[in-house]
């Protein structure tokens, strides 16, 4: 398994993501991509900033793509984060795997998106007209 | 009874997202005890910011990898404060 791990202010690239995870073995590949959306329940976001613990979040997420290839048979994994300022409509996140079938490829990106959000150390602050907050800090 | 044991070690805390609010700052100096785990740390940074008690949890990071409560500090340790997650 190979992956392509990318923490960084730069805007995410889904061409570099779907280039990355070709190759001839595979059958399947499974991109998953993050919007900034422009609502948090009935408040309108005005932007979205990201912070992340930069050495660490890279080692979490080398960890998570190894563990991902465990799990199931990956031929390349691709995550790719954005930190900074984000206005609605930009991208955060794209995950992608490629693998023989679609059905893991399927699985192992639902579990990479999904393991990301609960151990990367990355946090977002939701950015309203009269306020803003930490996304998911209080119970 | 060993003079080392009323000595204190300093240590550099990270703190990030809220937890960098609830501090204030960045970065923070505290002093513990050597020995000192790192379910000890939490106990003395929860009292002084009660903030931490209303988060979903707080985890602690060294060397850029997470840590069990049960884990000894060191005084080179890179240490951080991980408050709740919240990347994708």
């Amino acid at each position: 398994m190979e992956c392509q791990i990318y923490l960084s202010e730069q805007p995410l690239d889904g061409n570099e993501v779907f280039r990355f995870l070709q190759t001839p073995a595979s059958g399947g590949m499974v991109v998953f991509t993050g919007t900034v959306r422009d609502h948090f329940e009935n408040k309108k976001v005005i932007r979205l900033e990201f912070e992340a613990y930069q050495a660490m979040a890279v080692k979490e997420m080398e960890r998570l793509a190894a563990i991902c290839a465990e799990k199931w048979p990956c031929h390349r994994i691709a995550i790719h984060h954005r930190t900074g300022v984000l206005q609605v409509g930009e991208i955060p996140v794209i995950i992608g795997v490629s693998c023989t079938h679609r059905r893991e490829a399927f699985a192992a990106c639902q579990f990479l998106i999904d393991t990301l959000k609960e151990s990367i150390p990355i946090w977002k602050k939701e950015v309203f007209q009269d306020g803003s907050h930490w996304v998911s800090a209080h119970p | 009874m060993k003079t080392q044991s009323a000595e204190k070690l300093a240590i550099r805390i990270l703190a990030f997202g809220i937890a960098k609010d609830i501090l204030e700052d960045n970065v923070i100096w505290m002093e513990i005890k050597p020995g000192s785990k790192v379910s000890d740390l939490k106990e003395v940074l929860l009292e002084e910011f009660p903030d931490f008690e209303k988060l979903r949890y707080v985890r602690f990071a060294i060397n850029e990898s997470y840590v069990d409560d049960d884990h000894v500090i060191s005084q080179d340790d890179e240490i951080a404060i991980i408050p709740p997650v919240s990347g994708g």
